[in-house]
């Protein structure tokens, strides 16, 4: 757990990255070494580091997504070794951090692979799906205004956990990157399951888990095997039970007459 | 979108063909068993099978269907997410998935074609090695037939592969249909899980005993 | 030049009812034919879009990140605060009002705070509506929590992630529009210029941060929601992205700047752990609910936290401000965490940190509780230090976190610019000189959801829509002057990146016109902050090209502009002769180190009008009324 190094040693390590100049261009991977890394350092400021030296010498810096950095707001977006975020439980690639690799050690940084995730440059791709997906259904029609006291309809606490479980999904993309088919269940299985857990969402639920599924099969997503990779990359730890929700709420949804025929019909 | 091109509708035809089949897996195994009383077990079994008439014939066409379905929907669902996934990683390193769950496509069509060698064999009987002919009481010797095909090692071997293979499919494919018919949480996952992997071990054992069996000797008339 | 907030008059209670009334309607027929530029997609924006669109009006909304769902009201881990009372503990509107005012310190705009505390209520039923999972109790009804500077339980929260859940609210309403088509969606797209036309704000440019194509967007109105500046102290709790661009760009064509010296430093922070280091980490201010902060007696202190007994500890807060003590307002708690390091009684690395120790609150309530409480900050908090809060107590240290400074706005959330309104973060208008815990939530939908609806309507009920078309002359002027910037950019080539300078700029400001001031910190910081301007204008490298995905390009426009901005905080700071909220002047100040404020003479808005770069801005007033909490001492002793 601590770090490997002594506590103000520094390491040394060997960067395999994936560069690529535009959208459709291709690709490839460059060798790069992060020089004077302390163990305290987090796995982007390491990549900042490299950055400064490339700019400085007149190279151009690796691109990649990046915003908080405190592991919320889900712009990063890095296949460490072949895990994305790295492979630190519960970890975002922001909030990883050099502690967990020693002197030596060789990195492969690779951007998420998709087709629903077409790459922009270097390790920064196009999430625009994911947006997709929710504007497809990925809401309650609550008008602005017109709604009733909080707390007229009371929730239990079970269904209101299980909801912010469900919610707590940073739309980061790490389930489809990790998915051997490239598929958004998780992402939209939790969607589907915070809002048909509440009553306020139980109204419009076979409809949304309709459009959904529909959206996500447009944007180009793969189909779900049930390996669960997903769960596993997900720096929430979003739980695959929000998938078998996804898929009851699609049976459910074929069994409501009015819904069912919305199944059936599609748009 | 219909059903059959619901990505999740899919998902489930191939979770209820194939509950069905590992339904059938189990009725046959129980059925299979009844050689270790001998041939008077099997024989008196199959006679009896046989005498259902018109119910065998419609079982056979479901299971065909489940079948036609499983297959195809396994194909269509995975050259689709074939495509959703282009290019791959130079280093990928599986945090959860196993041998077996990312294999279900050949172990698939590896049992595909072991049920057709299958059905040719011991059902169609038209493959060289087998042995036709009737027991003492008139009836059907499945006994022998079965008998003189396993005293070839090939045959037991190629019959044990397909078992392992069984196992390999099965050990993700039963949990993994409780998964996408919806009937999973957190807690009955884990349960799945050892519930697939028991039901595919004794499958394993309990089918490949049979050629061992006859080809070692133990089992004889 | 005086300045008018257009504040309705009359009992406060009835203000926002009447000028509801008051304000003019667009015929439902016609909003569509007027269109609203969005700038920014945070809780303030992303709430605007989605009910202006709703109600009708033809929407366009911006954001520099790859989805709205990512604006930085995401990381707010608190709370919402709302004067619902569901736990009968004595709240109202008018306490949520009062405190509010009193924590801002006498700063803000009493009309403006009442509307906000009025409305808080809407927000709590709007968001339930949007399926937030808020955190509820065993009977399934809304559960509170009490913040910083308020004695009641009116702080609504989902876990650690108030943020993050009210945004989703505010994005899947906005998702809902763009579905609808009433909003379209620019992603990755920054406003780098706004267009003023005949004096009124018609358009703004914006640079595709994918192609790299510069283009104007005119529009009818223009909503800047684009949160704070307080990365102009380079290491902060704000995302990397974070700038003053969006409103200094406005401020460079008229609008006046107000109170920019208004910062503030969260008191509970991860203390920076070296030189590298990108950002700072927040851990929620709910934590001082159960943590209890404290510093050894002994100065220079060497043993382990566990292993100094109970009577070498001095939990500060408590011995100052027995009443609030740990949830004194941040302002006081932040001060007084740096006095204690100043007093060489800090821990950790560079002694710059105090304990927050939730020892006596396990013992309380069990390890369990207080894992439920906040769980996720004892995650994110070993996973950046290595280190496990439940057995050691935790470091923390004050940090840039928010701004109450913005652009200046009347009562209708309008700028002096006519068609130019800010919201949230971005405005100057409720926090006064300093902001309450879980208040900037409430804030940001308040503006979005149930304030600028009306406002802009009025508006827009008295102005022609599409006056300005995307061909004309000021825009066309305006795409040249974003166009010709970048290439000055490209084409200096020179020797230091831009995070290096931007790191120069943020050393000096954060130890000039950080969480204390002097005269002299502050001259010192006016001498020097040019000579940063011209080294980078000099000396800044940018590779790559502009018509490109950039990020360096992006960061360097960003950081021009914080040099630029920092010479307005400085002057701001030097010349409000008071300490008062987030502004602290050390030579104003009692005798217990408290802030010294000089109603006689600072009762007023410092709004700054922009004369030039390097230029002296000019000063514009507006003073402060206030009729219906009595100016007074703040005292949380």
């Amino acid at each position: 757990m601590s770090a490997q190094t002594a506590e103000h040693g520094t390491m040394t390590l060997k960067l395999i990255v994936w560069r690529q100049a535009g959208p459709g261009k291709q690709g490839r991977f460059e060798t790069y070494t992060a020089k004077n890394i302390t163990p305290h350092h987090s796995f982007l400021e390491m990549l900042d580091v490299v950055n400064e030296e490339l700019i400085l010498e007149g190279k151009e810096p690796i691109a990649f997504d990046h915003d908080c950095r405190e592991g919320i707001c889900g712009m990063c977006s890095q296949v460490v070794n072949g895990v994305p975020h790295g492979g630190q439980e519960r970890t975002t690639v922001c909030q990883l951090h050099m502690r967990k690799f020693k002197d030596g050690d060789t990195i492969y940084i690779e951007p998420w692979r998709a087709r629903a995730f077409p790459i922009l440059k270097d390790l920064v791709v196009d999430r625009g799906a994911l947006d997709k997906l929710i504007q497809e259904g990925g809401y309650i029609s609550a008008r602005t205004g017109g709604v009733p006291d909080a707390n007229a309809t009371p929730i239990s606490k079970a269904d209101a956990d299980y909801s912010m479980d469900a919610a707590e999904c940073i739309g980061c993309g790490a389930c489809v990157a990790a998915c051997p088919n490239g598929a958004a269940m998780l992402f939209t299985g939790a969607k589907v399951a915070q809002l048909a857990s509440l009553p306020q969402g139980q109204v419009e639920a076979p409809v949304r888990v309709a459009d959904m599924i529909q959206a996500m099969q447009e944007c180009g997503f793969g189909n779900c095997s049930n390996h669960y990779e997903c769960q596993a990359a997900c720096p929430k730890g979003i739980d695959v039970k929000f998938i078998a929700r996804l898929n009851r709420e699609f049976l459910k949804a074929l069994f409501k007459s009015k819904a069912g025929s919305h199944v059936f019909a599609g748009e | 979108m219909r059903f059959t091109t619901n990505s999740i509708g899919r998902k489930i035809l191939m979770a209820v063909s194939g509950l069905f089949m590992v339904l059938f897996v189990i009725v046959h195994l129980l059925g299979n068993s009844s050689i270790f009383a001998g041939p008077d077990g099997i024989n008196a079994y199959a006679e009896k099978l046989h005498g259902l008439g018109p119910f065998v014939w419609a079982s056979r066409l479901f299971m065909l269907a489940m079948l036609g379905i499983h297959v195809l929907f396994g194909i269509l669902v995975t050259l689709d997410n074939w495509s959703a996934k282009p290019d791959r990683y130079k280093v990928k390193k599986m945090l959860k998935a196993s041998f077996a769950s990312e294999t279900m496509i050949w172990t698939g069509a590896l049992l595909l074609a072991f049920i057709v060698y299958h059905l040719l064999q011991f059902t169609f009987r038209v493959t060289p090695d087998v042995v036709l002919g009737n027991d003492a009481k008139g009836r059907f010797d499945v006994f022998s037939m079965v008998a003189a095909s396993f005293r070839f090692t090939p045959i037991v071997l190629i019959y044990v592969a397909a078992m392992v293979t069984l196992f390999l499919h099965l050990s993700h494919g039963i949990q993994s249909l409780f998964q996408s018919i919806g009937w999973n949480n957190d807690k009955t996952l884990p349960t799945y899980t050892r519930l697939g992997k028991v039901l595919a071990v004794v499958f394993l054992l309990g089918y490949s005993a049979i050629p061992v069996l006859l080809l070692s000797g133990i089992l004889t008339k | 030049m005086i300045l008018d907030g257009k504040c309705p008059t009359g009992p406060i209670e009835k203000t926002w009812d009447k000028h509801r009334f008051d304000m003019k309607l667009v015929n439902p027929a016609n909003k569509r034919k007027y269109k609203i530029l969005v700038v920014g997609t945070g809780l303030a924006g992303a709430s605007a879009a989605a009910t202006l669109g709703e109600l009708g009006y033809n929407v366009e909304t911006f954001c520099y990140q790859d989805s709205p769902r990512r604006a930085h009201s995401i990381a707010a881990q608190g709370g919402i605060n709302a004067a619902k009372n569901y736990p009968n503990d004595g709240d109202s509107i008018f306490r949520l009002f009062y405190d509010t005012i009193k924590g801002g310190d006498f700063r803000a705009r009493e009309a403006d705070v009442w509307r906000l505390a009025q409305v808080s209520n809407n927000i709590i039923d709007q968001c339930v509506a949007q399926g937030v999972p808020f955190a509820r109790d065993y009977a399934g009804y809304l559960d509170t929590r009490s913040f910083g500077g308020a004695q009641v339980s009116r702080t609504f929260y989902a876990r650690g992630q108030t943020g993050q859940q009210l945004l989703l609210g505010a994005y899947s309403a906005l998702s809902r529009q763009i579905k609808a088509g009433t909003v379209t969606l620019f992603p990755r797209t920054e406003m780098l210029d706004l267009v003023v036309v005949d004096g009124e704000a018609k358009g703004i440019t914006v640079r595709d941060l994918v192609t790299g194509k510069v283009r104007c967007h005119t529009g009818d109105a223009v909503l800047l929601c684009t949160g704070g500046y307080v990365n102009v102290f380079y290491l902060s709790t704000n995302a990397m992205g974070c700038s003053v661009t969006a409103i200094w760009k406005a401020h460079k064509k008229g609008a006046y700047f107000a109170n920019p010296c208004y910062t503030q430093i969260h008191p509970t922070c991860i203390p920076q752990a070296g030189e590298y280091q990108s950002k700072l980490t927040l851990m929620s201010e709910s934590l001082r609910n159960d943590g209890r902060c404290w510093v050894p007696r002994k100065k220079g202190e060497k043993r382990p936290a566990n292993e100094i007994p109970e009577e070498d500890r001095d939990y500060y807060l408590e011995r100052k401000y027995p009443s609030f003590g740990n949830l004194a307002p941040r302002d006081i708690a932040s001060r007084a965490a740096k006095e204690q390091c100043d007093d060489d009684r800090g821990v950790g690395p560079g002694g710059r940190g105090v304990y927050l120790d939730f020892r006596d609150s396990i013992k309380r309530l069990g390890e369990d509780t207080i894992r439920e409480r906040y769980g996720n900050l004892f995650e994110m908090y070993e996973r950046i230090t290595d280190e496990n809060g439940y057995k050691v107590p935790m470091r923390i240290y004050p940090a840039p976190h928010y701004v109450m400074g913005g652009l200046w706005v009347d009562y209708n959330l309008m700028s002096n610019i006519p068609g130019l309104f800010v919201l949230g973060e971005a405005n100057f208008s409720v926090h006064g000189a300093n902001r309450l815990g879980a208040s900037a939530l409430m804030q940001g939908l308040a503006d979005g959801y149930f304030i600028i609806p009306y406002t802009v309507s009025h508006y827009l009920a008295q102005s022609k829509p599409g006056k300005v078309q995307e061909d004309h002359p000021e825009c066309r002027k305006s795409i040249g002057e974003v166009e010709g910037s970048t290439k000055r950019l490209l084409s200096i080539n020179g020797k230091r990146t831009v995070t290096d300078l931007m790191r120069e700029l943020g050393t000096l400001m954060w130890e000039n016109v950080g969480m204390t001031r002097s005269k002299e910190s502050l001259k010192e910081a006016i001498e020097k902050i040019p000579a940063i301007r011209e080294e980078f204008w000099k000396n800044v490298k940018v590779s790559g090209n502009g018509a490109d995905f950039n990020q360096q390009l992006e960061n360097a426009g960003r950081t021009a502009d914080f040099i630029e901005f920092a010479e307005l905080l400085a002057r701001d700071a030097l010349h409000r002769n008071e300490s008062c909220g987030g502004h602290f002047r050390v030579e104003y100040q009692y005798e217990d180190g408290e802030a010294r404020r000089d109603d006689a003479n600072y009762c007023y808005s410092a709004a700054w009008e922009f004369k030039g770069v390097g230029k002296e801005p000019e000063l514009h007033k507006e003073p402060l009324k206030f009729e219906n909490v009595h100016l007074a001492v703040r005292s949380y002793k």
